[in-house]
């Protein structure tokens, strides 16, 4: 007598629900990425925090666009001036957001732009000054709806 | 079909910090999203920015597909003299945009 395989009714679920976690399983930056993206602007230096001020809202209803602004506090003179600004995402696919080069001419450290946010996650920016050192803020963002890396269009 | 906003002050006194904005219209595809089909939809992002000030580049900037669709980029500079700003977009695919503005500094 022919008998199936015996596929119980909990391995059936369990494999169905494994492949669905594949299949949504975005492709997404780790903070490992963020923090080896963050390695291959600063080198060796140490980040200190502080100086830097990180604008973004906290709770984000649409990821798709998020306004941001880093301001860093520190002067804009040709002896001692921002140099750049850089942004890192923790869980998006990529972890770089972007980087901004200033001059001493600028008059004020200060950018802003709008970003998109896969997830739920935190944006550090890291500036860096004249003299080589290394500031950065963070802040922890709550996204509700995430910009759609996902979505089927 | 490309367009920038570019937001100068007309005038300034000289010393006086002013803010630049600029937007470009554009559709910043991030290669991470798929068709129906399941095919990846191709990478289409701006992937520079440099604004010039009478010749002499005063801000870049490197943009990732994390930066929202239609680019809002805005910073600051010291306005030294009467002249010109000139804008430069270039990303995938060739793009490439240019804008520019005056400004009178007294």
């Amino acid at each position: 007598m022919h008998r199936p395989p015996p596929t119980t009714r909990r391995q059936f679920l369990g494999f169905a629900s494994g492949a669905l976690m594949v299949t949504l399983r975005p492709a997404e930056a780790t903070p490992a990425m963020q923090s080896s993206a963050i390695r291959q602007v600063v080198g060796e230096a140490v980040v200190r925090a502080g100086k830097v001020k990180l604008d973004i809202p906290p709770l984000v209803e649409n990821g798709n666009t998020v306004p941001m602004t880093v301001v860093v506090d520190n002067p804009m003179t040709p002896d001692n001036h921002v140099k750049s600004i850089h942004v890192f995402n923790e869980k998006n696919p990529q972890p770089n957001v972007g980087n901004f080069y200033l001059g001493p001419n600028a008059g004020r450290a200060q950018v802003a732009t709008r970003i998109r946010l896969a997830d739920s996650q935190k944006i550090t920016a890291i500036a860096k000054l004249s003299d080589g050192s290394f500031w950065s803020a963070s802040v922890d963002i709550i996204v509700t709806l995430a910009a759609c890396t996902e979505e089927v269009i | 079909m490309a367009a920038a906003l570019i937001n100068v002050p007309k005038k300034a006194k000289r010393g006086d910090i002013i803010e630049i904005k600029t937007l470009m219209s554009h559709i910043m595809e991030t290669g991470y999203r798929h068709m129906a089909s399941g095919e990846i939809v191709p990478r289409d992002i701006i992937t520079g920015f440099t604004c010039r000030y009478n010749g002499a580049e005063i801000f870049r900037a490197d943009l990732y597909p994390a930066i929202a669709a239609n680019p809002f980029i805005s910073f600051f500079t010291t306005a030294t003299e009467s002249g010109k700003f000139e804008f430069e977009w270039i990303g995938d695919n060739g793009f490439s945009e240019t804008a520019s503005a005056t400004i009178t500094v007294e």
